[in-house]
């Protein structure tokens, strides 16, 4: 109560788009979601990370209304999901990992749909409908069904719904999965200038490059838990990934060199050795002249610095050779598919 | 927006929807318009002489058959519109887009209201179609007042509301197009063995109760009373109790099969 009498709204520090507290879904026996808590700040960019099954999408319909959550005390846009899913409905836009267009209906009767159930009046819903045609280059095709529509650009339509009315907070469910590496951009592009505007953004993705990318905060998600949480730096700290590595093309001078160095990780398939280091200019050369007293001599040098992907692959107690390159990792995920 | 006003506002924006796929696609409405026409014109030119033989002591022409079977097909084509509806809602719950309209602040029913509507007129239209060849190979409404042509319309939109509704659920429980199709059969069956083709007098007596106790024989000998000026007895009210039941029916099922979380 302030002096006059009149009561004071108390404000939480920094207001909080998502909120969840002991997420629970299971499907019979099978456990999705085992008790998660998610905070997402307003006007921040929050990605949920992990691999295929690790309950991703689960836990974005449960926060976007489309199916119920088992247990948890959950609010977005500071409704309460379970109690008033009408107004969390109203602050959301949702992009899920199928494309949710009419494909028997144009772009642009698509956007017009939208507009119509967003209730915006007839001429704003319009100009809204033209003005995100434009800006997603669809002006062009606005008039032919969806169903011609390629992958990147029934995405982008997707997103274009979405945006319709201007929800403040939008769900984007593996927004690039599928997508060509240009595609990829474009929609990482449009995700910033979402960003730039204010508008929080729930993404997740199975990629950790997008994640880096995009992402203020990251939670791994694994086995319906989440096993780390973070911002990318932040995680990248868990791990000690940062490693210099030594290829050898003759297995004779590879057998020496392990033998000579026995602090390091083999590869005995690659004749590679990994030696831990921080990748500091320093560490580099006291392991360059460490190599040289012990008169070693590599083929092919290369300095390891811990990207998500070690993160990753730690924290989900994936096994990760050393040979495997952060792209390889999304070969086989994209190979998987 | 009061619930109401968002109901009717929702409501439209989807029927529109479902009017224009009907309009783009018009080849699966076409389609079930040809079973009713074509088993009128079978009957009619090549079934006629020995049908009509049946019909009022053995004494009817072929125009007498004409006027005693299109009442049956005008509610068979009902019947063959709405398996369309059990269809296009199995294909548009497949559709990404319902997924879409769950997560929109807009009223949760629009969605199948939309769908009934559309079928509705559907079903209408696909009548006075199938009405206007009956008329043209020789239909005549004998002394149909005004206010019988009334009832008769209204008799049309009753029974194409319920069985929609029930084509709705149909469709809602289906996995897919096709199952959905086989699902709605029934509605093409029943028809089938009413009164449509021949009096359930002149069928064994061992069918009879199944012919007699469905809901396309009353609504049949009603709409055959208000057009031909035959006897209507209790068969208006026991249709407009089938209508009303499958109606509550229909939409219970349809509206406790939508709410189920989806897949």
């Amino acid at each position: 109560m302030t002096p006059n009498g009149t009561p004071t709204i108390k404000k939480a520090p920094a207001a909080l788009a998502v909120a969840a507290t002991g997420l629970r879904k299971s499907y019979g026996d099978k456990t999705v979601l085992d008790g998660i808590d998610l905070a997402v700040p307003a006007g921040s960019v929050f990605s949920l990370l992990g691999p295929n099954g690790a309950g991703k999408t689960t836990a974005v319909k449960i926060l976007s209304t489309l199916i119920g959550a088992d247990g948890g005390d959950l609010r977005v846009g500071g409704h309460d999901v379970a109690a008033d899913p009408q107004a969390v409905r109203a602050a959301v836009g949702v992009t899920g990992q199928f494309s949710a267009v009419d494909s028997l209906i144009t772009g642009e009767e698509n956007m017009l749909l939208m507009a119509d159930l967003r209730h915006l009046p007839r001429a704003e819903g319009r100009r809204t409908a033209a003005e995100l045609l434009e800006r997603f280059d669809l002006a062009d095709a606005a008039k032919k069904p969806a169903s011609t529509y390629s992958g990147g650009m029934k995405r982008r339509l997707d997103i274009a719904m979405t945006l319709v009315g201007g929800p403040r907070i939008i769900f984007l469910d593996e927004p690039t999965t599928g997508l060509d590496p240009r595609a990829r951009h474009t929609m990482w592009r449009i995700i910033r200038e979402l960003v730039a505007g204010g508008v929080t953004v729930f993404l997740t993705t199975q990629y950790l490059e997008e994640a880096d990318e995009l992402a203020d905060r990251i939670a791994v998600l694994h086995q319906g838990r989440i096993a780390a949480e973070g911002s990318a730096e932040e995680l990248k700290r868990i791990v000690p990934g940062g490693h210099v590595r030594l290829r050898f093309t003759d297995p004779a001078a590879y057998r020496s060199a392990a033998a000579a160095l026995r602090e390091v990780t083999r590869d005995d398939e690659a004749l590679a050795l990994q030696i831990p280091s921080d990748g500091s200019q320093r560490e580099l050369r006291a392991v360059l002249d460490w190599l040289d007293a012990a008169g070693i001599e590599a083929d092919e040098l290369t300095v390891h610095t811990p990207d998500l992907d070690d993160v990753f692959f730690a924290l989900t107690g994936g096994t990760r050779t050393a040979t495997d390159a952060p792209a390889d990792a999304h070969q086989t995920e994209e190979t998987a598919r | 927006m009061s619930t109401f006003a968002l109901a009717v506002r929702d409501s439209n924006t989807m029927l529109r929807r479902n009017l224009l796929h009907a309009r783009r696609y018009p080849s699966l409405t076409l389609n079930l318009l040809l079973t009713p026409i074509i088993l009128l014109l079978l009957f009619v030119y090549i079934f006629g002489d020995v049908m009509s033989a049946g019909i009022a002591g053995g004494g009817g022409d072929r125009s007498a058959y004409i006027a005693y079977i299109v009442p049956g097909i005008l509610m068979m084509t009902i019947g063959g519109t709405v398996v369309g509806a059990a269809v296009s809602v199995s294909m548009d719950m497949n559709e990404g887009i319902i997924a879409r309209f769950r997560t929109m602040a807009i009223h949760r029913g629009s969605v199948l209201i939309g769908h009934v509507v559309g079928s509705v007129l559907q079903s209408v239209a696909s009548v006075l179609l199938v009405g206007a060849v009956a008329v043209a190979i020789g239909f005549r409404s004998t002394d149909a007042t005004a206010l019988e042509w009334l009832a008769a319309f209204g008799l049309i939109v009753l029974v194409s509301l319920a069985l929609t509704w029930i084509a709705v659920g149909m469709g809602l429980g289906s996995p897919n197009a096709e199952a959905a199709s086989n699902n709605a059969l029934p509605l093409i069956v029943l028809p089938l063995i009413s009164s449509a083709f021949v009096p359930v007098d002149a069928m064994p007596g061992w069918f009879r109760p199944i012919a007699e106790y469905q809901p396309f024989t009353p609504a049949i000998e009603t709409l055959r009373g208000l057009l031909l000026g035959t006897g209507i007895g209790d068969n208006w009210w026991i249709a407009v109790l089938w209508c009303v039941g499958l109606t509550a029916l229909g939409y219970r099922w349809s509206t406790a099969l939508f709410s189920r979380d989806p897949k």
